[in-house]
């Protein structure tokens, strides 16, 4: 990969540690995915907020890396750990406080809006279409490019950092056009209902492609849906976009596919607590939710993660008063991956809608899993 | 083994291969055909694969020289190797198939030597060879089995 002059001294450290640490990582990448050069990036959004994505050592380099750094575009973050409002009513050790603290602050000196999504294209407004921008947070970088328009790669935690502290990112892979048409095609043969199916045919789909996925039998996806798929796309494998149509080699995808990708995460027939979201609930899922959940009571604990620029708005518009009344707890500023607030030693299952939580909650967590879609949670687990 | 090994006796085998991190490391090999997913199939204090579906299930990569094809999923990857390393249970040096962003920058933050792309099959190397990899000239030194 060609470095300019001013690249060159940044790499070696005439502007900075951490801007050569940002390079250091940037010429990494782009040696993996055979850059020619860097290009600029309007946005970066950044994961590795929660302490349990990137524990102690996580802390210190961000800490180390902080003292020097500053973000040069607009920069997001995924979610932290708990919702800071309500932290008096979770369980929560003083240990994870602490150092969830020192990460926010952290990310606080290097300039990041602290958005604490992992939905930042439902939250921020968009971009002009065909805008290079680095999305660490698998749903976030498929969704970005499959149905926002955007042009990124699927980035990792650190490499969306060093696109926030340069503004820049190596010209490779998704940044090019011709990476972005699909070399296999899923041909779905099954009629698919609502997220869950949609999950499930995304998990299926990021195991046996690599850059772009195309879907055969797929007319329109509802923003639900999308982000259903790209949360799932993301959360098995190394594909980083989804295109609706055909392409040269076909894989179809039927309910046996569907049964066996089921029979993976469906790890538990019951469940004492439910939770909705990975991805975080938008305004849109939350009037969702109001609507069908209005007049009814959840029989467990239903832990509900949001944005919270989506759940201010949802307030003011009463949504959440209704998921409220329906015994509903809505927490911002973190989600289902990694959570600490699920303990295996206090919770015999969990049942989700999330294919991505279901990952995490079974493999993280080391909780079952019992999955059922939003449909059949309110009908069975709502009186 | 496949015949690109069949040279042994007769002297070191060399793979060339692509740099993407700088340095060098030797050890012995761990090598999987399966993709890895650091944050949620190792134990980052102890290096311990502790996923029972993937086949270096109970097998460690600390200090190794680790083949496998690419790691997968979460985007915090990067993070977990670079937990291996300070905890000092990282492997001595990764060769990937290809290399992903997730763990070219994991390598990077980590400083572990990291090689991709060999001009022949890695995985055909039995777990427990020793080897050098040279992660300057881009080259896999395979001394003995």
């Amino acid at each position: 990969m060609q470095l300019t002059k001013d690249e060159e001294k940044a790499l070696n450290g005439e502007n900075g540690q951490a801007l050569a640490t940002a390079y250091r990582i940037l010429l990494a990448i782009g040696k993996a995915t055979e850059a020619e050069k860097l290009v600029p990036v309007d946005w970066a959004h950044v994961s590795g907020v929660n302490y349990n994505t990137i524990g102690d050592s996580g802390v210190e380099f961000l800490e180390q890396l902080s003292s020097d750094a500053k973000v040069a575009v607009k920069t997001t973050i995924n979610p932290m750990g708990f919702d800071p409002v309500k932290i008096n009513s979770l369980k929560l050790s003083k240990e994870f406080v602490a150092k969830q603290n020192r990460i926010i602050d952290a990310y606080e000196r290097m300039g990041v809006t602290k958005s604490f999504t992992c939905i930042p294209y439902e939250v921020f407004d968009l971009p002009d279409i065909g805008t290079d921008v680095s999305f660490a947070e698998s749903n976030a970088a498929v969704y970005a490019n499959s149905v926002a328009g955007l042009r990124t790669n699927k980035e990792s935690a650190v490499s969306a950092l060093a696109s926030s502290l340069t503004g820049k990112a190596p010209y490779s892979e998704l940044r090019i056009e011709e990476f972005r048409k699909p070399n296999k095609c899923i041909r779905v043969n099954d009629e698919l209902d609502g997220e869950l199916d949609y999950g499930l045919l995304g998990y299926f789909a990021g195991k046996v492609s690599d850059n772009t996925v195309a879907f055969d039998g797929i007319d329109y996806l509802t923003k639900r849906n999308a982000k259903a798929l790209s949360a799932a796309i993301g959360t098995s494998g190394s594909c980083g976009m989804f295109a609706l149509g055909k392409a040269s080699e076909t894989i179809d995808f039927g309910k046996e596919e569907a049964r066996k990708v089921r029979d993976e995460l469906h790890t538990g027939e019951k469940g004492d607590v439910i939770t909705l979201g990975s991805p975080q609930l938008g305004v849109d899922d939350l009037w969702m939710l109001a609507s069908i959940v209005q007049g009814k009571k959840f029989k467990k604990r239903c832990l509900i993660f949001c944005a919270r620029a989506a759940y201010e708005s949802a307030r003011k518009l009463g949504y959440t008063e209704t998921v409220e009344k329906a015994g509903g707890e809505i927490l911002c500023d973190c989600c289902t991956c990694l959570t600490p607030l699920i303990d295996r030693n206090e919770v015999d299952g969990v049942i989700t809608n999330s294919i991505k939580g279901a990952y995490y909650l079974n493999n993280w967590n080391k909780v079952g899993v019992c999955l059922k879609s939003l449909k059949d949670i309110v009908k069975e687990e709502c009186e | 083994m496949l015949e690109e090994f069949e040279g042994y006796s007769e002297g070191r085998m060399r793979i060339k291969c692509r740099t993407i991190v700088r340095g060098a490391g030797d050890g012995e090999t761990l090598v999987t055909r399966q993709a890895i997913n650091f944050l949620t199939m190792v134990d980052l204090k102890t290096g311990v694969v502790n996923d029972d579906r993937h086949e270096l299930y109970k097998q460690n990569i600390a200090n190794k020289v680790l083949v496998f094809p690419n790691s997968i999923g979460s985007s915090v990857g990067a993070y977990s190797i670079y937990a291996l390393k300070i905890n000092n249970v990282a492997p001595k040096a990764i060769v990937c198939g290809k290399a992903d962003i997730a763990t070219a920058s994991g390598c990077a933050i980590a400083n572990i030597p990291l090689v991709d792309s060999p001009e022949s099959n890695v995985f055909a190397i039995k777990s427990g060879s020793t080897v050098k990899v040279d992660a300057v000239n881009g080259l896999i030194e395979i001394a003995e089995k």
